[in-house]
């Protein structure tokens, strides 16, 4: 099996008549990473990958896979094959003739092809289920039959999309580690496409965070969770409270605004803003609900606000306190064993470490 | 297939007053409109024709002097076989056969292009097209058809090529059976049409791209994705376009040669002409039950269910 061939997208835009789904895409892939594309729906995920496996031809711009121009090659000559949002397995077609088919069309015999499917079925826990139909596995099953089918091509390149959507989140979970497992094994670069924050960062070497066409952020996901680059990732990536204001001091890569509810708070610049941020700017400040404390710290790293709610969530407590705008300030606790027992319309101080929030220049958030 | 309903579940479901109109309409269609007919059709075909008894026979005995008559022809005739009507039959049966295949691969293509391009407004336009010819009747189709092929500087075709000067006489598609042929493809095209149209609509996309991305050529696409999963439409075109096609009068009659008679000719000109009932209605029968035992023999050969055809 052929292992880590780079996938590069160089300035890709892809328009339908009118309608920009991708702008100005610039990705470098390295070989056997395990890269994926985080977004919400319709922002244009699937359309990147059409444009990778070779479904669609961007509009401006190139696709590179180990360094080589794709333009004008069909799907068929692609060293990719793609894992569909919904499978697409062949119904008429039995387990191990589905697994195999690219063998097929290659012109293998019967013989060799019944003994990779075996071997890919081992692989995948099915061994033996090879005689079967498509609709008489159940759905983790046929997931990992989808996967073997776009294995047994050899690709270079794995692209995924969304393949676990359809699953339960028992399963989900299972299949995460499942398909990181594969992709280590086999050491192709895999391209994954989701919307579930929590998948990105569990399986990915390296994310891309994008908004409707826009790629906002491509990083780790520690630099994707932590280090936001624009306020649509800090609130589409995890949970994330907002406070908005102008700043009214820089200091290296230190701002202070003065927030419209909370006074004046102050935390790191995240780095991909470092430098824009002028006194006077408008900008959204940062705070995971996990990053704030209960009682008061340093005057600019504390708030006071009346609790709204109080959640029990087994290994959390969360409490619900009143933010800006009629948003809420949620706070997320670790149960140690001490319920916080706030009442409801309590005034209740909190604070912050100033190193664990980030602040930026305004911009638009994810929609709820 | 689903498993019938009950009864007593079916008259739950639908209310007393519901469920007995229901059952009513459908018993009224199940013995009136087709098991009757075909009843006494048979009946008929069992009886000697009461005009021209045989010395001896009585009108109301049964027979099967009709169905002998078919393959033998008449008492005393020279030849062992009733070597014309059979030869109408078979040259029917083959030449339906031809029709549906001609149909079949006209269709196909189509079908996959309406059923799978995403032309949407276009795509529907085009239907309609192929569909308000059809709300005409189908004599006057054939007598248009006629028009068209006419063998004489008066039909359509010959005259725009006399007078473009490819051919300096009238060519005569009526007795090369072209006109038949073309009325008959033409005449129950979009029972191929849609069902095949149908079935591949249904078919999911990302099945073909599935197989696309693996390097499956569109051959290879076509045999082991689109067809199979398109079978149950085009065996339900087949069987209609076939049993329609063998069964048809208006083409033949209008469009066909003077040597080239149409099975159903001769039946009609039994009932009509001969006012012979028992015999047309014996020569119907060996055509219907002919029909089917074809139709089963290849819903066989290419594994296709009853129940798939329904779809
Ligand atoms: N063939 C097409 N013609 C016109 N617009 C299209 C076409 N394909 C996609 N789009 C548009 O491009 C945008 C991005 O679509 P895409 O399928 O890439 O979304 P996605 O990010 O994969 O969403 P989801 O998570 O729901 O699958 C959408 O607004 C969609 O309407
Ligand atoms: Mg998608």
């Amino acid at each position: 099996m052929s292992s880590g061939v780079d996938v590069n997208l160089e300035n890709i835009w892809i328009k339908f008549g009118d309608f920009v789904a991708v702008r100005e895409a610039n990705v470098n892939i390295n070989g056997g990473d395990f890269f994926s594309f985080l977004g919400p729906s319709g922002c244009g995920k699937t359309t990147i990958l059409r444009a990778v496996s070779g479904f669609l031809d961007p509009s401006e711009g190139r696709v590179l896979i180990g360094g080589n121009d794709m333009a004008g090659l069909g799907p068929n000559k692609r060293p990719t094959a793609l894992i569909f949002q919904n499978l697409a397995l062949f119904p008429l077609m039995k387990v191990w003739e589905n697994i195999t088919f690219s063998m097929e069309v290659k012109g293998a015999t019967a013989g060799e092809r019944r003994k990779r499917a075996d071997e890919l079925l081992d692989m995948i826990a099915l061994s033996g289920q090879g005689d079967k139909f498509p609709s008489e596995l159940s759905g983790g099953q046929k997931q990992r039959v989808a996967i073997a089918r776009a294995l047994c091509a050899e690709p270079d390149v794995l692209l995924l999309d969304e393949p676990l959507s359809a699953l339960d989140l028992k399963l989900r979970q299972h299949m995460r580690s499942e398909l990181r497992e594969i992709q280590k094994r086999v050491g192709i670069t895999f391209i994954y496409i989701t919307h579930d924050q929590g998948e990105a960062l569990t399986m990915s070497d390296s994310v891309a965070v994008m908004r409707a066409g826009i790629i906002d952020q491509i990083g780790d996901g520690h630099a994707v969770y932590d280090q936001p680059a624009t306020p649509f990732v800090a609130s589409f990536v995890g949970e994330n409270n907002v406070f908005r204001g102008k700043v009214t001091a820089v200091n290296g890569d230190e701002a202070t605004i003065a927030s419209n509810r909370s006074g004046e708070l102050v935390s790191k610049i995240t780095p991909a803003a470092v430098g824009k941020l002028n006194v006077g700017d408008d900008a959204m400040m940062f705070v995971r609900p996990e990053m704030l404390q209960m009682g008061e710290g340093d005057a600019k790293s504390t708030i006071s606000a009346k609790v709204i709610n109080e959640e029990f969530e087994g290994n959390t407590y969360s409490i619900y306190l009143e933010g800006e705008g009629g948003k809420q300030i949620k706070m997320a606790m670790p149960n140690l064993g001490n319920d916080p027992h706030k009442a409801k319309g309590d005034m209740m101080s909190f604070n912050y470490n100033a190193n664990n929030a980030v602040v930026m220049p305004a911009g638009d958030l994810a929609s709820e | 297939m689903k498993k019938p309903m009950i009864f007593s579940e079916f008259f739950r479901n639908n209310g007393v007053v519901m469920g007995s109109i229901l059952f009513f309409l459908v018993a009224f269609w199940i013995i009136f409109l087709i098991l009757l007919p075909q009843i006494s059709m048979l009946d008929y075909s069992l009886h000697p024709n009461p005009i021209n008894l045989d010395a001896g026979e009585r009108a109301d005995e049964y027979t099967l002097k009709n169905y002998k008559y078919l393959i033998f022809g008449p008492e005393g005739s020279s030849d062992a076989f009733n070597k014309v009507d059979l030869m109408v039959f078979v040259r029917t049966i083959i030449a339906a056969m031809a029709v549906t295949i001609m149909n079949l691969f006209l269709c196909y293509p189509l079908a996959y292009f309406l059923a799978q391009s995403k032309g949407g407004g276009f795509v529907r336009l085009l239907v309609i097209l192929l569909i308000v010819p059809y709300w005409i009747n189908e004599i006057l189709r054939a007598f248009a058809l006629r028009i068209i092929f006419a063998p004489s500087e008066n039909g359509l075709i010959n005259g725009i090529m006399m007078k473009m000067g490819l051919i300096d006489q009238a060519y005569d598609f009526i007795n090369t059976d072209i006109a038949l042929y073309a009325g008959l493809g033409y005449a129950y095209i979009l029972l191929m049409l849609f069902p095949m149209y149908n079935v591949i609509e249904s078919l999911d996309r990302n099945q073909i791209e599935a197989a696309r991305d693996m390097g499956a050529s569109w051959t290879r696409i076509h045999r082991r994705v689109v067809i199979p999963h398109a079978k149950p439409g085009i065996a339900s075109g087949m069987t209609m376009v076939f049993m329609l096609s063998a069964g048809a009068l208006a083409a033949p009659q209008v469009l066909g040669g003077t040597s080239s008679l149409w099975f159903t000719q001769l039946v009609y000109q039994w009932f009509n002409d001969t006012l012979n009932w028992q015999q047309g209605a014996a020569y119907a029968i060996v055509l219907l039950v002919a029909s089917i035992a074809i139709v089963l023999t290849f819903m066989k050969i290419f594994k296709v269910n009853m129940g798939d055809i329904g779809k």
